[in-house]
């Protein structure tokens, strides 16, 4: 049994040198054949990898919104390309501010309820003239809202329950907007204009960076009620639901679901009206969202491997002819049809597996340059390289077989003959 | 009719016919019977179309007969499939070829460890034997070189260290010194001469009679039959200088 073994770890030995000097010897025409392999997999690796990033990028956002939270908004992040249904989510009412503080109120398996309102595109100004671009948004944020968006206050102070109820114009700042505007002054006590409105600045926040290539600094957080008083009560609001527990999470969700299908009057049997995301509810939105990209790919990338196979199959054909009395030869002294066919095909395999290689380690290359734009970790998604690689044996057996079969079953007497 | 031990090839009756097609047969071997004992040295000779060759593919397992019995070491091979005669190549018949038909890309060490790896000895074993093979045709310090790097004389001594790294039964030699210089090609036929008296078996084909009175039995074949089979009664000496 070990020699068996050995003999046949040895001839894989054999058939890869035989493989690589083959390689070596007819240069142009390996590196024409490694590349159409080396094309197929670099495409999925590169959009696998890219995929991966993405992820990654979406689940260190969101554990950025803290540990056990959810959020509830009207209509999803993702666009869906079904213009039916984008039709619907426009159609949605708002979430109103009373369906949030019953939220707050029913919701006992939460920790926090942070209720939040956005207005963007907004121009920040001291007094003095300095401004800003009008890219700022502006958040209407009650106190809790700033423990489930996982705001620390960098500089100066949280705005108080009393400052929330009755809507002071204070404001706590991003610290984008502080580089903007006040880069020589200290912000705190200072005071800036928005919409023709003037606040004081009691705070800044801590930085979070950014998240899919936004940027989450760049805001002005002022009390919920102020933005209300400002900018209408009737706006749109955010709910956002941090559990007590990674155990409760599950319940807390469905709780919080309850309370609002009976206030939105949502009927049994009928889909939510609102948007509710956790990181898993948002991984599996984006992995569905790209689910066609990923297809697409998958199909592309087969199309180029089976061309790729067909290539390596004709290489193997052209090496049989030019090695036939190398054949002959091997089989004169002692080589059953097992061993020839072996060492064709696992020639075959190795020409596919060094495609594979530099497919894959092109493709996690380019893949990554995303992760350099979006200034997330780097990442090799290694269940698509095993995949790669099992595909890539796959192709050189399926297409080696034939070219090998053929070695195989040459006559010794004919073979030795060839000129 | 009983073989007795030391009959390494008996052929009885064998028949080789090439069907070219429709109706057209050619006869190659039309009936040839002969033995071959253990340590015999034997020249096969014959012209061009005579047969010979097809003789000698039987008889070194490359092919079959199409009638007759051929006994190797007292086993029918005659009636073996592919694997078997390879098994048979492998391990009992050392071939020794015009054009020498070694690997141009392996070394000389390589060269010769080809067969013991599809005997399956393991690696360390493969690597002594093969040396061992190399040091016997006097190219112990050639190891590394590739056939390229070779003269003609050389060469030959890879592959008889080749055909004889197996220890088989018979050496099968086929016009070794048709590619050689004769000065080159007596080296080689002195080569032979030694390796008889250590006790092999060998079987020369050849259509030169200086090559074949180097051996100490001639058969002669013409149209797929055996004409002559004769003991050489004035065998060639060689002056090794």
């Amino acid at each position: 049994m070990g020699q068996v073994f050995e003999t046949i770890a040895h001839e894989f030995r054999e058939s890869l040198a035989m493989a690589l000097i083959a390689l070596r010897i007819n240069k142009l025409r390996s590196i024409l054949t490694l590349l159409g392999i080396a094309v197929g997999v670099f495409s999925i690796i590169a959009v696998m990898t890219a995929m991966g990033v993405l992820l990654n990028s979406i689940e260190s956002g969101l554990s950025q919104l803290g540990a056990n939270t959810f959020q509830i908004q009207r209509t999803s992040n993702f666009n869906t390309g079904n213009p039916q249904e984008r039709a619907k989510m426009r159609n949605r009412k708002n979430i109103k501010y009373a369906q949030g503080l019953l939220v707050k109120e029913r919701a006992t398996l939460a920790k926090a309820v942070g209720l939040e309102a956005w207005s963007g595109g907004k121009i920040v100004a001291t007094l003095t003239g300095q401004k800003s671009n009008p890219d700022v948004a502006i958040v209407g944020e009650d106190i809790e809202g700033f423990a489930t968006n996982n705001w620390d206050i960098g500089d100066g102070r949280l705005f108080t329950q009393s400052e929330l109820n009755s809507g002071r114009k204070v404001a706590i700042l991003g610290i984008q907007v502080v580089k903007k505007i006040f880069t020589k002054l200290d912000p705190i006590g200072q005071t800036i204009r928005i919409d023709g409105q003037e606040y004081e600045v009691i705070g800044t926040i801590e930085p979070k960076g950014g998240m899919l290539g936004g940027n989450q600094d760049n805001f002005v957080a002022i009390p919920l009620t102020t933005l209300f008083d400002v900018y209408g009560s009737n706006r749109d609001i955010h709910i956002m639901v941090q559990a007590s527990s990674r155990e409760t999470f599950d319940d807390c969700v469905e709780q919080v679901r309850g309370i609002l299908r009976s206030a939105r009057q949502v009927s049994p049997g009928v889909d939510d009206d609102f948007y509710l995301f956790s990181n898993d509810s948002m991984i599996e939105q984006f992995n569905d969202f790209t689910k066609y990209v990923r297809l697409g790919i998958m199909v592309i990338s087969a199309i180029a491997l089976i061309a790729a196979g067909v290539g390596i199959m004709n290489i193997m054909l052209v090496s049989v002819t030019e090695r036939t009395r190398e054949i002959g030869i091997r089989k004169a002294i002692g080589a059953k049809k097992n061993n020839i066919l072996s060492q064709f095909i696992l020639e075959a395999v190795v020409i596919s597996e060094l495609g594979g290689m530099i497919g894959i380690i092109i493709g996690i290359l380019v893949g990554n340059i995303l992760a350099i734009t979006l200034s997330v970790p780097a990442i090799i998604p290694w269940d698509w390289v095993a995949i790669g690689f099992l595909v890539c044996s796959l192709i050189g057996v399926v297409f080696g077989v034939y070219p090998a079969w053929k070695a195989s079953n040459l006559d010794p007497i004919e073979a030795l003959r060839y000129e | 009719m009983s073989i007795s031990n030391h009959v390494v090839i008996n052929l009885q009756q064998i028949k080789k016919i090439y069907d070219m097609g429709g109706a057209e047969e050619v006869q190659a071997l039309r009936g040839v019977s002969l033995q071959i004992q253990k340590n015999e040295y034997v020249a096969i000779m014959g012209p061009s179309g005579s047969g010979k060759s097809t003789l000698m593919n039987i008889i070194g397992c490359l092919d079959t007969p199409s009638s007759g019995l051929y006994e190797f070491n007292g086993v029918n091979v005659s009636e073996m499939n592919d694997n078997q005669l390879a098994k048979i190549r492998n391990k009992e018949i050392g071939f020794v070829f015009q054009t020498f038909n070694l690997l141009a890309r392996s070394d000389s060490l390589h060269n010769v460890e080809l067969p013991l790896i599809y005997a399956g000895v393991t690696s360390a074993d493969r690597k002594r034997l093969a040396r061992e093979a190399l040091e016997h045709v006097g190219l112990g310090d050639r190891g590394h070189h590739k056939p390229n790097e070779l003269s003609g004389g050389q060469r030959q001594r890879v592959a008889v260290a080749r055909a004889l790294v197996n220890r088989p039964s018979i050496l099968l030699a086929d016009e070794p010194t048709g590619n050689l210089d004769s000065k080159t090609g007596d080296e080689i036929m002195v080569l032979f001469e030694e390796l008889h008296s250590q006790g092999n078996t060998i079987i020369l084909v050849t259509h030169e009679e200086y090559i074949a009175e180097h051996a100490h039995r001639i058969i002669r074949i013409r149209d797929g039959m055996i004409e002559i089979d004769e003991i050489v009664k004035n065998r060639k000496k060689i002056n090794t200088a």
